[in-house]
């Protein structure tokens, strides 16, 4: 029996390989079930959909067309290992899983084989520091970045000092939740607030305990670290304990329409971080609908439409896409490998004018990569919910993180990767 | 006709105590080791090994583990992902405070830690018996993932609480890292699978295993025969914690390069290794192979036949995933409650008699 069930998976395999072509190949790692899938499909579209958008109506990047096989993860470090495995023999350009935990798992290996990491906004931070990172990239901004942010903000709120506030940070107990801590443990040594650090075990659907503290301790503010039903939990817990949602950030990943949907009305005023702009109303939408939703090639079921997930994988394929034309128009040819897709992404140099050309005015900071600098501007805005309208509005401008406290702690991470690594820094 | 068990004549002790006392089960273990060290090294790719041989071969470790505890020794556990945790944590701290010492020292001395952990575990086993002990033992793997989360000590003060292997090698090869072979992969968990499977089917046979057996099927009686049950208990908590921390070690080490607890070795992997265990049959050393191998190859194969053959959407290929894999656990524990290793058995049984009826 298990021979037989050997010559089958063999037949299966062989027939999977030979669909790999000559197209330029950037892998979709995504996660359409589990605990996490109300927000991994969102993303997961909107990274689909850019890139079908792109070979609909340019027949791809520079004549190349672009294959974005996709790979269900459920958010799986072992599926994960398959995924990246089952993909790279196909000469994949970049990986963006989409995980802190496969990120992680993926630095080392994709670092041996030659691929390019893309973790915009999650993943490892000191991955900024492109002389020990060479083969991973986190820009536009990292959890420290948005750690920092968050702070400002509130430090803008508050007439300039936080002295003697007191903040808890909910998050996910895992190594994407205990990413900020850190940062916020100096920003809170900085600025005179105390910080106290509430996790949740993962997936979170349990969160009574955590609330319960909150409502006795009553933090001036909450942060959260949460991701998939983890926040929709949180969201509806604060709204049980009264908690004002106004006082409430949650970083880039617990600020979505699928995280304050179940609560209703009462998540009127809930704010996140966002280092993207949101909504249908840039002048891509009016190509999307003609190239891609009406034609019927939207990925998924086509509903995400503009909401903040969406636009952030769209974010990421277009940073992808836009790497991968810097790379062919500095190799001179279309075919460009995963070698010259790195130095792609490494002098990136995305202004205002080309965000506007793309049909996404003031979508995007601009970014200026370079050998060293894989980190971006590291600035993000504030997003609140409007339950009225149904709508996520910016209600501050562009805040740039905190160098002062974060450039250091870079420094330090990155140093301690190197060294249990033995990587020589580059770039001198 | 095909599976003789008679007309296999020993002349001496050595000959009759032997792993294998039956002759075409011998070929046929020979015939295994020979494909397993001498052709498969040579066809494996990365995908194979990362995807299926790997695991494989790390889960096989796990369900032998388990299976001495659960199968042989009949006390029920739940707590298999902490025991691998406590491995893969242990193998962490020993890789990163002694890096001279070769790997494969580390991995063993991670199976001592864990089979410590595991004795001290066990001991409640004297007094509780059945679904208590399994409540026990759940509080263990609770416990467990709980501690390597909250004591910064165990992940060397990362910030994001994350274990990442460095690179070591043996002999001169890398066996953990990146730029480890699949070759190097495969072969290394497959010789510790051999030495691990060898003394755990020895063990079983001689007279520790027979007391393990012995408590299973009716533990007073065991002890009018004069079994202690305290040391029974507790060697079948040490052996089979010992297996278990070796699967843990590997399973972060060599296949996935960077693990954090609460994913890795959650209640999920308790309750994979526990299916095996059930699935390919209690009590048995093939029967974990059988198991391990359903349950790792089982989904692969399925999402490259939906996937890749037949051009599915990921979802619903890995919601239909589920639901088969689910579905046929349930058909096989109705049909043969005694796993596949019982289809095994009677496979050998008809192969006897045939072309005969009778």
């Amino acid at each position: 029996m298990k021979k037989t069930f050997a010559a089958l998976a063999a037949a299966a395999l062989i027939a999977s390989a030979q669909t790999a072509s000559a197209d330029l190949t950037v892998p979709n790692l995504s996660y359409r079930t589990g605990s996490y899938a109300a927000n991994g499909i969102p993303y997961a579209d909107g990274f689909a959909d850019y890139f079908t958008l792109l070979n609909e109506r340019d027949g791809g990047i520079g004549g190349e067309k672009v294959a974005v096989p996709e790979c269900e993860t459920a958010y799986n470090t072992e599926k994960g290992v398959e995924c990246y495995e089952s993909t790279k023999g196909q000469a994949a350009l970049a990986y963006n899983p989409l995980s802190t935990g496969i990120t992680y798992q993926l630095i080392p290996k994709v670092t041996a084989d030659h691929h390019v990491l893309y973790t915009p906004g999650y993943g490892r931070t000191s991955a900024a520091n492109g002389s020990v990172f060479e083969w991973v990239f986190n820009y536009p901004a990292n959890y420290w970045d948005g750690a920092s942010v968050a702070v400002k903000y509130l430090l803008d709120e508050n007439g300039g000092s936080l002295e003697g506030k007191k903040i808890a940070l909910v998050y996910h107990n895992s190594a994407y939740g205990k990413e900020p801590i850190r940062t916020l443990e100096e920003l809170a040594k900085k600025h005179g607030f105390s910080l106290s650090l509430l996790p949740v075990d993962p997936p979170g659907q349990e969160q009574k305990s955590q609330w319960l503290q909150i409502r006795r301790d009553k933090p001036d503010y909450v942060l959260m670290w949460g991701w998939g039903v983890m926040n929709q939990v949180a969201i509806q817990e604060a709204v049980n304990i009264r908690f004002p949602m106004e006082h409430m950030i949650g970083v880039w990943w617990s600020g979505s329409e699928n995280d304050v949907g179940p609560a209703g009305d009462k998540a009127n005023g809930y704010k996140s971080i966002s280092f993207h702009g949101v909504g249908d109303e840039f002048p891509i939408y009016a190509d999307l609908k003609q190239y891609v939703f009406d034609p019927g090639k939207a990925a998924g079921a086509g509903d995400n439409l503009g909401n903040v997930l969406y636009s952030r994988g769209m974010y990421a394929a277009m940073i992808i896409s836009e790497a991968i034309r810097t790379a062919q128009d500095m190799a001179g040819h279309a075919a460009v490998t995963p070698d010259e897709v790195r130095e792609g992404f490494e002098n990136l140099n995305l202004t205002e004018a080309r965000l506007t050309e793309l049909g996404l005015p003031g979508f995007a900071q601009e970014i200026h990569a370079s050998c060293a600098d894989h980190g971006g501007p590291g600035s993000a805005m504030i997003l609140q919910w409007d339950a009225g309208t149904k709508k996520w509005g910016a209600v501050s401008d562009w805040i740039t993180s905190d160098a002062d406290v974060l450039d250091p702690l870079i420094a330090e991470d990155s140093a301690a990767f190197a060294a249990e690594s033995g990587i020589t820094p580059r770039c001198q | 006709m095909f599976y003789r068990e008679a007309g296999d004549f020993k002349t001496s002790y050595r000959a009759d105590s032997q792993t294998f006392p039956i002759r075409l089960d011998r070929m046929g273990f020979w015939a295994a080791m020979l494909i397993a060290y001498a052709v498969v090294p040579f066809v494996i790719d990365d995908y194979w090994a990362n995807a299926v041989f790997v695991p494989f071969l790390i889960y096989a470790i796990a369900a032998i583990g388990l299976n001495i505890l659960v199968g042989f020794a009949g006390q029920v556990s739940l707590g298999t992902g902490g025991f691998m945790a406590v491995g893969a944590y242990a193998v962490y701290k020993l890789m990163t405070a002694f890096p001279e010492v070769p790997f494969f020292f580390h991995v063993i001395l991670a199976g001592g830690v864990t089979a410590c952990v595991g004795v001290l575990f066990g001991l409640p086993s004297l007094r509780i018996k059945g679904f208590y002990l399994a409540v026990a033992t759940l509080a263990a793997q609770f416990f467990l993932v709980w501690l390597f989360n909250k004591v910064p000590w165990f992940y060397n003060y990362s910030a994001s609480g994350q274990i990442t292997a460095p690179d070591r090698t043996m002999l001169g090869i890398y066996i953990t890292g990146a730029q480890t072979s699949a070759v190097a992969k495969y072969l290394f968990c497959l010789v510790i699978l051999t030495l691990v499977a060898l003394v755990a089917r020895n063990l079983t046979r001689g007279t520790v295993g027979r007391k393990w057996m012995a408590i299973r099927d009716m533990d007073i009686a065991a002890e009018i025969i004069g079994v202690n049950p305290l040391t029974a208990k507790v060697t079948a908590f040490a052996v089979s914690s010992f297996f278990i921390g070796i699967a843990g070690a590997l399973l972060f080490s060599v296949y996935l390069g960077a693990a954090e607890v609460g994913e890795a070795f959650g209640i999920n992997k308790s309750f994979l290794v526990l299916f095996m265990v059930i699935i390919g049959g209690l009590g048995s050393i093939f029967g974990s192979f059988a198991g391990a191998a359903f349950l790792v190859l089982l989904p692969v194969f399925l999402k490259n036949v939906l996937v890749g053959a037949f051009g599915w959407p990921t979802d619903v290929a890995a919601h239909l995933e589920l639901m088969i894999v689910g579905a046929l656990i349930i058909l096989f524990l109705i049909v043969e409650p005694h796993g596949l290793a019982q289809l095994w058995r009677i496979a050998k049984e008809k192969l006897r008699l045939w072309p005969f009826p009778h």
